[in-house]
C-alpha cells in the first residue's frame, strides 16, 4: 500500500511539475493542481497508514496505549483541500480573464509587463 | 505567560474587513471606517509592543487545548515588533488610499481585502504552530491575489498570472515541507519542533526538509534565484498596493525564514553556505537590475530585491551581532520600502508618468514635496545618521568578525549600487531640467484632487518620514530592541519554555 501511494506522489508531483513547464495557461492550472494533490496524498503517507485502528479511548483506560491511526494529517489535509480548492478556482478565473484579455494562451506572450515604461 | 488578548490584531483587522463589507457600495463611509480603525489598531499594536517588552513572552492556546496537542499563537517580541510594523504600515497604505484609490476600484472591495492581507500578516506573526502559519500565508495571498488583480487592467492580469502562479508553486512546497516535516516529527507546533527536530539523526532528510523550506520561503521573500516573479509583477497594480506588498509581503517570508532557522532548523555549515551564496546573489542581481530600469517602481521592486540580500546575509553569517543587523534591517526596510512606494504614487499623480527620463525639475517645482522624499530615499541608501547606515554597519561589523570577506564586499557593493541608482533617480527626476508632458486624459492629477484626498495622500508620507528619521536618530532605541530580539532568537530555551510551560535542556 506504501509502496503504490509513494508512486502515486511521485508520478502526481512528476506530471504536475511537468505540466507547469508547458507553455498553456490552462495546463498551468492542471499542473498545479495535480502539484496541490500530490502533496494532499504525501501528508496522508507520511501521518503513517494504520488499517482498523481509530484513536478511540475506551472507558476503562485514560490514554491510548496502542498504535493507532493519527487523526492530524486528515485534519491537515482537509484544510489543504478546502485552501486550495479557493486558490485554485480564483486561478481559474483569472486565467480565463487572461485569455479574454490577451486573446492568447501562449505564456510566452504574456511579456508586456516588461515593457512598462511609464 | 498566557494571555488570550494576543491575537486582539488578528481580530480587530477581521472586525475592521467585515464591518467594512456591510458599506459595499458607500465609498466615503469606507473610506472614513478604514481610516479609524486603521488608527485603533495602531493603538492595539502599541498595546501588544509594550505588554510583551514590560511582561516578557506571552501565549495564548486555542480552545484550551494544551501546546503541542492546540494551536499555540505566541508574542514574544520579535512577532510585537513585527505586529507593529504591519499596523503602522498598514495604516499609512489604507490612509493613502482614501486618497489615491479610484471610486471603481473602492466599488470591488478593496478597503475589505486591504484588511483580510492585514489580518493574515498579523496572524502569520503571531502563530506559534507550523500548519497555522502556512493557513496564515494562504489568507495572505489569496487577499493579494485579489489586491494585484482589482481593476482588471492587461498589465495587472499579466503581472498577476506570474505572482500567482509563483505563490501557489511556492505554497505547494511549503505543503511539501510540513508533510516531511510531520512525518519525521509527529509535531506541528514549533518549539516542540524545535526540540524534536535536534533529536532526529537522520540528519540529510533534516536538511533536505530545511532546503524545502528555504525555497518555498524564498519564492515569497524574492532570493536568489527565485525572484523573477517580483519585478515582473510589482509594478503592475496602483501604487497604494504595490507599497502594501513591496513593504510587507516580502518580509513575511523573510520572517518565516528567520524563525524557522533560528528555532527548528539551526543552520550547519552546508546551510549557512547557501544562504551565504544566495544572499550574495540576491544583493548582486537584485542591485545590477535596479541599474537597468527606467520605470521608478520597477527600480524599486529591484530594490526590494537587493535589500532582501542584505537580510538574508545576516541569517546566513549566523551570529547574534549579525542576525541584530539582519532585524535592524527588516525594521528600517518595511518603513522605508512602504514609503517608497506611496511616494512613487504621490510623483504619478504629480507628473502622470513614472518614467525617469521623462520625469524632471520636481526639486524647482515643489521644492518642500522633494525634501520631504529626500529623507526616505537617502536612509534607504544609509547616508549617516539615517537609518539604513546602522544596519548596515551591524552587518557589516557581523561579517566581519566572522572572516566573511566576501560578502561583507557584497554587502558594500549592494550599497554602492543602491547609491548608484538613487542618486541617478534623484538627479533624473529631481535636478534635471523640466520637459512639459503630454496631458493624459486618464490620469487624474495632484492639483484637480479635492484638499481633502491631497491630504490623505501626503499626510502618510509625512509619517512614515518621521519614523524613518526616528530609526536612524534615535537608533539605540532600536539597537537595545533588535539586540533583545536577536538574543531570544539565538537563544530560544525562553520561548520554548513559554509555550510548552516547562523546563527544556536546550544548549
Amino acid at each position: 500500500m506504501e509502496l503504490l501511494l509513494v508512486m502515486l506522489i511521485g508520478l502526481l508531483y512528476a506530471s504536475g511539475i511537468y505540466m507547469m513547464l508547458r507553455r498553456s495557461m490552462v495546463k498551468l492550472i492542471i499542473g498545479l493542481i495535480l502539484l496541490g494533490n500530490g502533496a494532499n496524498m504525501l501528508i496522508f503517507l507520511l501521518g503513517r497508514i494504520v488499517k482498523g485502528k481509530p484513536p478511540i479511548i475506551d472507558s476503562a483506560s485514560k490514554m491510548l496505549t496502542e498504535i493507532y491511526a493519527d487523526p492530524v494529517p486528515q485534519a491537515l489535509i482537509l484544510t489543504a483541500i478546502v485552501i486550495s480548492f479557493g486558490l485554485q478556482s480564483f486561478a481559474i478565473i483569472l486565467v480565463k480573464r487572461a485569455y479574454k484579455i490577451t486573446a492568447t494562451d501562449d505564456l510566452d506572450e504574456l511579456n508586456t509587463t516588461d515593457e512598462i515604461y511609464e | 505567560m498566557n494571555n488570550p488578548y494576543i491575537v486582539l490584531p488578528v481580530i480587530f483587522q477581521l472586525f475592521t474587513a467585515v464591518l467594512l463589507m456591510f458599506f459595499w457600495f458607500r465609498v466615503n463611509a469606507q473610506r472614513l471606517i478604514t481610516i479609524i480603525c486603521s488608527l485603533i489598531s495602531v493603538g492595539i499594536a502599541i498595546w501588544l509592543f509594550n505588554e510583551v517588552y514590560n511582561r516578557g513572552i506571552l501565549t495564548m492556546q486555542a480552545g484550551e487545548w494544551q501546546a503541542p496537542f492546540g494551536i499555540t499563537f505566541v508574542a514574544d517580541i520579535f512577532s510585537a515588533t513585527m505586529v507593529l510594523l504591519t499596523a503602522i504600515s498598514g495604516m499609512a497604505v489604507a490612509v493613502f488610499s482614501t486618497g489615491s484609490i479610484r471610486n471603481a476600484r473602492l466599488k470591488f472591495g478593496y478597503f475589505p481585502i486591504l484588511n483580510f492581507l492585514l489580518m493574515g500578516l498579523q496572524g502569520a506573526f503571531l502563530t506559534g504552530d507550523i500548519f497555522n502559519l502556512y493557513v496564515w500565508f494562504e489568507i495572505i495571498i489569496i487577499a493579494s491575489f485579489v489586491l494585484i488583480t482589482i481593476g482588471g487592467e492587461k498589465a495587472q492580469i499579466e503581472g498577476a498570472m506570474k505572482y500567482v502562479t509563483m505563490n501557489l508553486l511556492a505554497s505547494a512546497i511549503f505543503l511539501t515541507a510540513i508533510a516531511i516535516l510531520y512525518g519525521m516529527a509527529g509535531s506541528l507546533n514549533m518549539a516542540d519542533l524545535s526540540g524534536q527536530v535536534a533529536q532526529i539523526e537522520n540528519r540529510g532528510l533534516v536538511n533536505v526538509v530545511a532546503i524545502l523550506f528555504l525555497v518555498g520561503f524564498g519564492i515569497k521573500s524574492a532570493i536568489f534565484p527565485l525572484y523573477f516573479w517580483l519585478p515582473a509583477s510589482y509594478h503592475t497594480p496602483p501604487p497604494a498596493i504595490s507599497a502594501i506588498f513591496g513593504g510587507l509581503l516580502t518580509k513575511v517570508g523573510v520572517y518565516a525564514l528567520i524563525r524557522i532557522f533560528t528555532l527548528i532548523f539551526i543552520p550547519d555549515e552546508f546551510l549557512s553556505n547557501l544562504l551565504i551564496i544566495m544572499a550574495a546573489l540576491t544583493i548582486l542581481s537584485g542591485g545590477l537590475g535596479a541599474i537597468l530600469q527606467v520605470n521608478m517602481r520597477k527600480i524599486f521592486s529591484y530594490l526590494i530585491v537587493c535589500h532582501i540580500g542584505f537580510m538574508i546575509a545576516g541569517l546566513g553569517i549566523y551570529t547574534e551581532l549579525a542576525i541584530l543587523g539582519a532585524i535592524f534591517y527588516l525594521i528600517h526596510d518595511i518603513i522605508v520600502k512602504t514609503n517608497l512606494f506611496l511616494i512613487s504614487g504621490l510623483i504619478f499623480k504629480l507628473k502622470g508618468t513614472l518614467n525617469i527620463e521623462k520625469l524632471g525639475g520636481l526639486y524647482k517645482k515643489y521644492p518642500k514635496y522633494s525634501l520631504l522624499i529626500a529623507i526616505p530615499l537617502f536612509s534607504l541608501v544609509g547616508i549617516p545618521p539615517l537609518s539604513g547606515f546602522w544596519a548596515k554597519l551591524f552587518l557589516i561589523e557581523g561579517g566581519y568578525l566572522e572572516g566573511q570577506y566576501t560578502l561583507v564586499g557584497f554587502i558594500l557593493l549592494g550599497s554602492f549600487l543602491t547609491l548608484w541608482v538613487i542618486a541617478k533617480l534623484w538627479s533624473e527626476v529631481f535636478w534635471k531640467e523640466s520637459v512639459d508632458l503630454p496631458k493624459k486624459i486618464n490620469v487624474k492629477y495632484f492639483y484637480e484632487l479635492k484638499p481633502f484626498k491631497q491630504w490623505a495622500m501626503i499626510i502618510p508620507i509625512v509619517i512614515l518620514t518621521v519614523i524613518s528619521l526616528y530609526i536612524g536618530l534615535a537608533a539605540e532605541h532600536i539597537v537595545v530592541l533588535s539586540k533583545q530580539i536577536s538574543s531570544e532568537l539565538m537563544n530560544p530555551s525562553a520561548y520554548i519554555e513559554a509555550v510548552l510551560g516547562t523546563k527544556t535542556d536546550m544548549p
